[in-house]
């Protein structure tokens, strides 16, 4: 059985989406929510040996499952984790459960539809976390936009057809140029599509330059780093509350990691070579996009320009080439997941009740919904980046490492935690404190029990990686120090 | 006076001369059907299409076969596209039958007699050893097509198209034996592998040569439909009755591939500089012009038709990669990818048109793309069909597009021709805006017309299998893969 846990975490959610669709046109469309919430656990478990099960001590892959399956090219079945990929699995696999309950009363219209997109999609990342091959990869990638773009589509807010052709084309764009960057791989390799192999394929510095900005173009949009994430403010703020929390939770890691998988190991050279590119537009993310976030009126948006600069802070970490600096985005990315997306949920509670998302609309709404007021307090702290809460570790950590790097880099960097406590704050301050501001406010309903059950999950989750992150960190020492050790040798021959 | 007469081999051709035979049995046979519904004609249609597949299947010797003089010849690839070619018109015949029904001047015998002559017109290009036969084929195949478009002869739109199709398709067909002509006077032969072992030998006037080279792929550039010889595409497929445009826009594509294959690759391999030269502007301005004119269409027909003439410019890149500076190391992978990528084609071609032919009912096309509205409330189910073979034409995973595309692009890198495979990416992405508008309408948008669905069940069962098909395709493609390397490597 174990041997076959990442296939299990890839197929259950899938399979079961599939079957969610299929008794909610045969059944009672409603009551197929049971069965998306049984599918979305199941997932849940056969993730958790993932990481109970994990050896620490190695940092290679685990779990590692291999079969033929394009021999004709050379394409294999080929899965496994490392210390980098094993969270996001789990991660995902529990975002995925949010989902699920976050939607159980909201969404009324073709409920099986809704479940099984979601579902489907997180079968599908969890083959983009646990691919070894290639081209297994790339199918999963692009895959994964197909649900996204229903859903940003079918239940999303007036602009939601904009903001699902945006997001389409924005992210296929990225990933066409990435596929002929793999299919070079494939021929200079002499037909192999085993990153692993890639890993240790010598290559000339100016193909690496290439093949590196084709990989950046391509995770640089799913990221999203400036200048191309103008599709990500839409995407959130036309999809639905559970599609925007996938998006932020998981679906924004992809290029994150991507850059682990691809970039790094792959081309150390022009990694190294064109360090100082990705820097810039990541302390641009960082800084700029931060004051971007300050001004915004509505709270999705605001909380999405906050996503890119929290990404920003990610690749930041990644590209000084430090044990501190990549297990500190690695961190980030992590509670980011938590953090987002309970920021989002957040949003989620008041826009079902007001159905606006301007800030202006609130105000005073503590009076009204005191639970809701101090959980949405917490995860505005963390998102800012405070102390004893996930978002602070991995911001520090970041900075740290940064310090070791350049004194302006961290400075900058440093900046990013003013501002983002700065455009949180200030909106929380604006939304929950003060006077009721209108009648809206005056007949808020206070959360939940199923409100208040996902906002603490989240809430727990966020306190627990702030103030013990042990657990988090062990599982990525090893497999970082040997990513480290990956970047340092030069594959110029 | 018979004395010289040796009776040639007619195994290799057996599944041709059992569907003429048929086909002229089903003309007799007609005459006598009373029912409306034509159920035993359209029975013994669909059971000479099993037939040939069955004969087909066991004639097959998988070695090279000469016939008729070298006239004719039988090897994998042909086997292989013809299993493929009875296929698609299996499949056609199905979807077209409950349209056909409904629409009074085509509800004729002759319909079924002339896909079977068609068919058999496919099937000797598919065969072709000789310019006169690669001709007979193709006319055969292109005069059943003429009448078959007209035959809603109350539609003023179908007989317009049908005028445009003959016009266009003699010009196609006068090009074709005008260059044909001239690689006769430059090599003194007619027979294919003769034209390539004269010019294996050299000593050929080159002049003469690529003079007739240029109107050979031009008028293959009309037959396959790629720009600028693409002006009948849009007209044809839209003023066509669907059940006719469903068989223009699949199974002769098979065809199309075949006699590229026969007089390019067999025939002229040693100029594959020169047509090569000529075929990646052909399919560079195919990808371009067919990407961005189905932008602009509101008519599900023409849209599919612009898409068709993208997707044959993409096919082309496979031909044009075999042969890099003289060394012929990639051609088995470039040559195999391009088959692979037409099967796949027609197989969601074939679906698409069937879900236009399945929407649609007595009196009523859906033939535009608002038709399409709100199908996800309608049916659900062909919603998600239609989606997969969107998704499909646009090359998106895990759908049986994404390795057509996938299987040519590589053949495109590895022969070392990163632009064009730039090329390719940057237009297949602008090609996925217009599938993603097919998917708008169904998902997005509130439904037009409530009406249910009237099609049959065994429509609608095979139309299930085809979109499934393209799915599970998408993620098993190996076998089909495999089997186009292999025939041909058992047929180059």
């Amino acid at each position: 059985m174990s041997n076959y846990l990442l296939s299990l975490a890839i197929w259950i959610p899938i399979f079961g989406g599939l079957a969610v669709l299929v008794a909610g046109w045969l059944g009672n469309d409603s009551k197929s929510r049971g069965l998306a919430l049984l599918v979305a656990v199941a997932g849940f478990m056969v993730t958790i040996p993932l990481w109970t099960g994990f050896d620490v001590a190695n940092g290679g892959m685990q779990f590692v499952e291999l079969g033929a399956w394009i021999p004709r090219f050379n394409i294999n079945y080929h899965l496994g984790v490392d210390g980098i990929s094993m969270l996001f699995v789990v991660l995902n696999a529990f975002i995925t459960i949010i989902v699920v309950a976050a939607g159980w009363e909201v969404i009324q219209n073709k409920v099986a539809q809704y479940n099984a997109a979601f579902l489907i999609m997180s079968g599908l990342m969890n083959g983009i976390f646990t691919s070894l091959d290639g081209i297994l990869f790339y199918v999963f990638f692009e895959a994964s936009l197909i649900p996204l773009y229903l859903i940003i589509g079918v239940w999303g807010g007036p602009k939601r057809v904009y903001a699902a052709f945006k997001f389409f084309l924005y992210t296929l764009f990225g990933s066409l140029l990435f596929l002929i960057a793999l299919m070079y791989l494939f021929v200079q390799s002499g037909g192999s599509f085993s990153i692993l192999e890639w890993h240790k394929l010598p290559i000339a510095l100016g193909a690496q330059i290439w093949l590196f900005l084709a990989f950046l173009i391509a995770f640089a949009v799913k990221v999203p780093m400036w200048p191309v994430h103008t599709w990500l403010p839409d995407a959130h703020v036309e999809a639905p509350t559970g599609g925007s929390i996938v998006l932020a939770a998981i679906a924004l890691k992809l290029g994150a990691y991507g850059f682990l998988r691809f970039s790094l190991p792959i081309l150390p050279d022009a990694s190294h070579e064109l360090s100082g590119l990705v820097l810039a537009l990541s302390l641009i993310a960082v800084v700029y996009i931060g004051f971007v976030a300050l001004v915004q009126e509505d709270m999705k948006k605001l909380v999405a320009y906050s996503s890119i600069a929290h990404m920003g802070f990610v690749t930041l970490g990644f590209f000084m080439f430090s044990a501190m600096g990549i297990e500190g985005a690695l961190i980030q990315m992590v509670s980011h997941g938590f953090v987002s997306g309970a920021m989002f949920f957040c949003i989620g509670v008041m826009y079902d009740r007001v159905h606006s998302r301007q800030i202006a609309d609130y105000g005073g709404v503590v009076n009204t919904m005191p639970k809701f007021a101090a959980l949405f307090m917490l995860f505005s702290m963390a998102n800012a980046g405070l102390p004893a809460t996930s978002g602070f570790v991995g911001e520090f950590m970041v900075i740290l490492g940064a310090v070791k790097f350049n004194f302006w880099v961290a400075f900058a960097a440093a900046s990013s935690m003013v501002i983002g406590a700065a455009y949180t704050l200030w909106m929380y301050k604006r939304v929950i404190f003060g006077d009721v501001a209108n009648h809206h406010v005056e007949e808020l309903t206070d959360i939940n029990k199923r409100e208040f059950a996902i906002l603490g999950v989240l809430a727990i989750a966020t306190l627990w990686m702030g103030l013990y992150p042990q657990p988090f960190t062990e599982v990525m020492h090893a497999s970082v120090n040997d990513l480290l050790r990956h970047v340092a040798i030069s594959k110029i021959q | 006076m018979f004395d010289n007469f040796v009776v040639p081999n007619l195994l290799p051709a057996a599944p041709e001369i059992f569907l003429t035979v048929m086909a002229l049995a089903i003309l007799m046979i007609d005459l006598l059907v009373k029912d409306s519904r034509r159920t035993v004609t359209f029975v013994l249609t669909q059971l000479t299409l099993v037939g040939c597949a069955v004969i087909q299947f066991a004639t097959s010797t998988g070695e090279i076969t000469y016939t008729f003089s070298n006239m004719f010849v039988d090897d994998l690839m042909s086997d292989l596209l013809k299993l493929f070619l009875y296929m698609t018109l299996i499949i056609v015949m199905f979807y077209s039958r409950g349209y056909v029904i409904d629409r009074e001047p085509m509800n004729k015998g002759e319909y079924y007699v002339l896909a079977l002559f068609a068919t058999l017109g496919m099937m000797v290009m598919i065969s072709a050893n000789h310019f006169l036969t690669i001709y007979i084929g193709l006319e055969l195949l292109s005069l059943s097509l003429y009448a078959m478009v007209a035959m809603n002869r109350d539609s003023i739109q179908s007989t317009e198209a049908a005028m445009k199709y003959f016009v266009l398709g003699a010009l196609a067909s006068g090009l074709l034996l005008y260059g044909m002509s001239m690689i006769y006077g430059a090599t003194g032969t007619l027979e294919i592998t003769g034209i390539a072992e004269r010019l294996y030998g050299g000593g050929v006037n080159k002049t003469v040569l690529v003079f007739g080279l240029v109107f050979l792929v031009s008028g293959l550039a009309f037959k396959l439909g790629v720009v600028p010889f693409h002006m009948w595409i849009p007209d044809v497929y839209h003023g066509a009755p669907t059940s006719v445009t469903l068989l223009i826009g699949s199974a002769p594509k098979l065809a199309a591939f075949a006699i590229v294959m026969r007089l390019l690759v067999n025939g002229l391999i040693t100029m594959a500089q020169d047509w090569q030269a000529m075929l990646v502007i052909l399919s560079v301005l195919s990808m371009a012009i067919g990407n961005l004119a189905a932008i602009a269409q509101t008519n599900l027909k023409r849209m599919l038709a612009y898409s068709a003439i993208s997707h044959m410019g993409f096919m082309l890149l496979g031909i044009v990669t075999g042969v890099v500076s003289g060394d012929a190391r990639y051609a088995l992978n470039a040559y195999s990818s391009a088959m692979f990528y037409v099967i796949a084609y027609v197989l969601m071609s074939a679906g698409t048109f069937g879900m236009i032919l399945l929407m649609s009912r007595a009196g009523f096309e859906a033939e535009e793309i608002d038709d399409f509205k709100g199908l996800n409330k309608r049916s659900p189910w062909f919603a998600g069909i239609m989606l997969m073979l969107m998704f499909s034409m646009a090359g998106v995973p895990f759908f049986i597009g994404f390795f057509a595309k996938f299987s040519v692009l590589q053949a495109v890198v590895a022969a070392g021709y990163m632009w064009l495979a730039i090329v390719a990416v940057l237009f297949s992405l602008i090609g996925a805006f217009y599938y993603l508008r097919v998917v708008k309408v169904m998902y997005f948008d509130a439904p037009a017309d409530e009406s249910p669905l009237t099609a049959p069940m065994d429509m609608r069962i095979l139309i299930s299998a085809n979109g499934l098909a393209v799915a599970f395709l998408g993620i098993f493609p190996q076998v089909i893969m495999s089997l186009c390397a292999y025939a041909l490597l058992r047929s180059l």
